[in-house]
């Protein structure tokens, strides 16, 4: 306690004056817990142009497309009837760290917004090692600028519905247009606006030479033992097509790369949502505990705040009419209050699961894990027995070859680790989507493209396939072939695609 | 570093753009839903947008995914009665939408719906129509004369003058005029102040000073304190422009074979037209004229709800519009369109005449006149008669409607655009 503190005024009104004062309280706290963040930007906006920031997925430039008129209105509609408030906040990966704040919002709701955004998205963004090897703070904004000018570019020389086309393949593809395990060479829009143009050129220049050798004819013969192209498989399936396929023009290879950089700019967030929105919760809620401790807060402000701060940590049973899953703030918070737990008063069961944390100090495990992990990984780690009795969490087992559902595990001495290890498993991406690979092009043949599904417990590919395989084709510009891979190994052709006609 | 940015006045409407990319891209699904939208409900709620309902399988974004097959193990959250072993039958759980398609949530899954703007219902509404005979009349007779102001004259007529302007000049006249008199009175002045230090009052030197001045005096009282020189008239020039002016006749036989469906009928089809013609022209009048065996002008309400009853006269209507036509808009300025509704009965010995009316009195004034009889029998004499009317002026056009759902289709029949 800090006598000499005088309170906050508690005002429900913000205004510039206030949103310093409360910024400047919450920055003092957060430096004393040591986070280390971007620098801050915070714009305040309407909730029109919320909706316009949510509907180019959060940027606040992007190129210009109809599945983003398309979120628009759908948002619009939500929010107009009533249906659904909107996000308290988006918050931008980028250097300076911008952080939107509705006006509608109250002085409370725009302080949990700065603590929740600001300090606890903006210092994973800067730690966590996903975000670190994949994207670039300081160069986003510049290149999604750079994306926005080309693309308009192109629909001018080139049409609109042409751009809209090769947009639609592109986005078809963004899944599985990221690299895994390659670091990506930096963006910034002078550079990138320098290299394009020889880019350009250069792409082309190898695209010809791939197909320029004709084939011989008593190599036909001996197609079986033929190397295949690409001699490893290729998980990128945007990066593929970017680089090999042969009736790209170089303006459409650039746009495929395009939406290939944003895809890939966004694969850290898909893979950390429960690290991430837990720990941005974890982080509002405690700064603004520990304002409240030292007496600057009054106690209509807390309960106001308590109030928003339950209901996004909300966890409603299976058996609930609002059930929609594991709601991944509910997880994370736990999960991180769990941690610090763990270290402050572990008990003897702790010791055991934990025996390399229990007990060690808080702040030096939070940022190791922050830093080191993602959800899937976190999970496995620190999902403790307390945790899984808490949310009394069950796994379910659902094969179409048995007539009902059996309850595998439960949360008990004999399903922990069953549960836990299920639990990671369905945050890891990998399993969670399709794994798609190239296997094949048909370089002395028609050309085909032959991808490959590898099948993870039977799960075959959902309806939307049909489309995707138009897409791809319509990128690759010939034949292309899924064949599906069952997990001992057996291979069957899943879908071919034929064109009818070449384009051009 | 911590930086606040005020972003709520900057460029609104970002997505603006991306909206009417999505509006473009399905396009063909939009009309349609607006077309089904409005074949069910009022026409006066067409004039505040719309909330409309496209399929959702049409505008989705494919992306690779697992079918719901195979094998699934999935966590749930809350347990309150299960043991490891368990069998539960399909689905699982209360509210999520993961299982098979065993979800009742019916058409919010299917549909996607979102709301268009008022000009944004009616663009598409009435996308591909256009008022028949429009470049013609725009050409040649859609000229008004519009007097605009243009400074000021000398001269021009009593009720112009303009007080300010002219009492200005007056003052600047009379100043002018007055200065020199006004300058030696000064210098008269002064030489009886610097004379009367030294001289007597009645010395003739002053004497003759004061009389001077008093004769400056009078000279400046004399000079007229406004003169017609002075006078400036506003001055107004007439410019031409183009008539924004358009009178719409609504005509509909109110006979008891005419029910409240049929009249309901021809007033969306009134409405739908009313509609149309507001985007095209600023001002719109509208004259409605019912008729039995005699034809009335009444006003809006009086002309969709009351009900008379007995036998049709349509030429009393016809020769009614005739006469209004002759006295309040023969100058040339308006565009005429005329509208007629009627079930198609008619007294047997008056269609002819309303043919021969309807060919050589009315036609030859309007722009357009559409008829629609609304009947689900047999055509009658009134529309044999038309028909021969519609082969004699391209400006008149005849559909018929048998329920609410081909409103719609027969005026985009009526106002097609026609390939020049």
């Amino acid at each position: 306690m800090n006598d000499r503190q005088v309170p906050l005024p508690a005002a429900s009104e913000w205004t510039f004056e206030l949103l310093d004062r409360y910024h400047a309280e919450i920055a003092r706290v957060a430096g004393e817990y040591g986070l280390d963040t971007y620098a801050n930007q915070i714009e305040i906006i309407t909730s029109e142009q919320m909706m316009d920031a949510y509907a180019s997925v959060g940027m606040p430039v992007n190129y210009h497309h109809w599945s983003f008129g398309k979120h628009f209105l759908s948002t619009e509609k939500g929010y107009k009837r009533g249906q659904m408030g909107l996000a308290y906040e988006i918050v931008i990966n980028s250097d300076p760290c911008i952080s939107y704040l509705m006006e509608e919002n109250t002085m409370t709701m725009q302080a949990l917004v700065i603590a929740h955004a600001a300090y606890g998205h903006n210092s994973f963004f800067k730690g966590n090692y996903l975000f670190r090897t994949w994207t670039n703070a300081d160069a986003i904004i510049d290149y999604f600028l750079f994306a926005r000018n080309y693309v308009a570019e192109c629909e001018e020389r080139y049409g609109e519905e042409e751009v809209e086309l090769l947009l639609d393949s592109c986005h078809a593809l963004m899944n599985v247009g990221v690299d895994r395990y390659k670091r990506p060479p930096k963006l910034s829009l002078f550079k990138e606006m320098q290299r394009q143009k020889e880019r350009e050129a250069y792409l082309q220049s190898q695209v010809n030479a791939l197909w320029r050798t004709l084939p011989a004819r008593e190599a036909r013969e001996e197609r079986e033992h033929e190397v295949r192209f690409p001699s490893e498989p290729q998980e990128n399936l945007l990066y593929f097509i970017e680089k090999n396929a042969p009736l790209l023009e170089p303006w459409q290879r650039e746009i495929v790369r395009i939406v290939r950089k944003i895809a890939q700019y966004f694969y850290p967030q898909r893979q950390t949502q429960v690290m991430n929105e837990g720990w941005a919760t974890y982080w509002h809620y405690t700064l603004v505990n520990t304002l409240y401790d030292q007496g600057l807060l009054a106690d209509s402000f807390m309960l106001e705040f308590l109030q928003y701060h339950t209901s996004v940590v909300a966890q409603p049973p299976y058996n609930s009419p609002y059930y929609g899953g594991i709601n991944p703030y509910a997880l994370g918070f736990a999960m991180w209050k769990d941690v610090r737990r763990i270290c402050e008063e572990p008990t003897d069961e702790d010791r055991a699961w934990f025996p390399e944390i229990a007990g060690s100090d808080w702040r030096k495990t939070f940022d190791f894990a922050m830093r080191n992990f993602k959800d899937e990984s976190f999970i496995a780690q620190y999902l403790s027995p307390k945790l899984m009795r808490e949310f009394k969490l069950f796994a379910v087992l659902d094969d179409d070859h048995n007539d009902n559902l059996k309850i595998s595990a439960i949360h008990d001495e004999q399903g922990y680790r069953k549960i836990r290890k299920i639990m990671s498993d369905q945050y890891n991406l990998g399993s969670r989507e399709p794994n798609i690979q190239v296997w094949n092009v048909d370089l002395r043949g028609d050309r085909m493209l032959t991808l490959r599904h590898h099948e993870y417990h039977r799960r075959p590919l959902g309806s939307a396939t049909d489309e995707v395989v138009k897409h791809i084709a319509r990128l690759w510009g010939f034949a292309v072939r899924l064949e599906a891979v069952g997990e001992d190994g057996t291979v069957e052709i899943a879908r071919e695609l034929k064109l009818e006609k070449r384009r051009h | 570093m911590f930086r606040i940015i005020d972003r709520r006045f900057d460029s609104k409407n970002k997505s603006a753009v991306n909206r009417q990319r999505f509006f473009r891209r399905f396009k063909g699904q939009i009309r349609k839903a607006v077309s089904d939208a409005i074949s069910g409900r009022s026409i006066t709620d067409i004039d505040n947008g719309e909330s409309i309902s496209i399929p959702s399988k049409d505008l989705s974004e494919p992306q690779f995914g697992h079918a719901h097959e195979g094998e699934w193990e999935t966590i749930y959250a809350g347990n309150d009665q299960f043991a490891t072993g368990d069998e539960v039958q399909r689905p699982m759980g209360g509210g999520q939408g993961r299982g098979k398609g065993a979800s009742n949530e019916g058409e919010s899954e299917d549909d996607f719906v979102f709301q268009l703007s008022r000009e944004e219902f009616l663009n598409i509404f009435f996308d591909d129509l256009a008022l028949p005979n429009l470049v013609k009349t725009q050409l040649a007779r859609l000229v008004e004369n519009k007097s605009v102001r243009a400074g000021f004259t000398s001269d021009g007529v009593p009720a112009n003058i303009n007080v300010v302007r002219s009492l200005r000049g007056a003052l600047g006249r009379r100043l002018a005029l007055g200065g020199p008199y006004r300058e030696e009175i000064r210098q008269l002045q002064d030489e009886i102040d610097e004379l009367s230090k030294t001289l007597p009052e009645d010395h003739p030197d002053l004497k003759a000073r004061w009389e001077r001045i008093e004769r400056l005096r009078s000279k400046i009282e004399n000079i007229p304190w406004i003169d017609s020189f002075d006078l400036r008239y506003n001055n107004r020039v007439k410019v031409p422009v183009p008539s924004t002016s358009a009178v719409m006749f609504c005509v509909m036989d109110v006979s008891g074979s005419m029910d409240e469906e049929k009249k309901q009928i021809a007033k969306r089809f009134f409405m739908l037209l009313y509609l149309f013609l507001k985007r095209t022209y600023e001002h719109i009048e509208l004259v409605f004229i019912r008729h039995h065996t005699v034809a009335q002008e009444v006003d809006e309400n009086d002309f969709f709800h009351s009900r008379e009853s007995g036998g049709t006269v349509v030429s009393s209507a016809l020769e009614m519009m005739r006469d209004i036509v002759r006295e309040r808009y023969a100058n040339g300025m308006w565009n005429i369109y005329g509208a007629q509704a009627s079930d198609g009965d008619n007294w047997e010995n008056d269609s002819p005449i309303c043919r021969q009316i309807l060919a050589d009195e009315i036609m030859p004034f309007v722009q357009y006149f559409a008829y629609i009889e609304i009947t689900t029998g047999e055509p009658q004499n009134l529309w044999r008669e038309y028909i021969g009317v519609q082969e004699a002026c391209k400006n008149f056009a005849m559909q018929r409607i048998e329920g609410i759902a081909d409103i719609y289709p027969v005026f985009r029949e009526l106002f097609k655009k026609k390939l020049a």
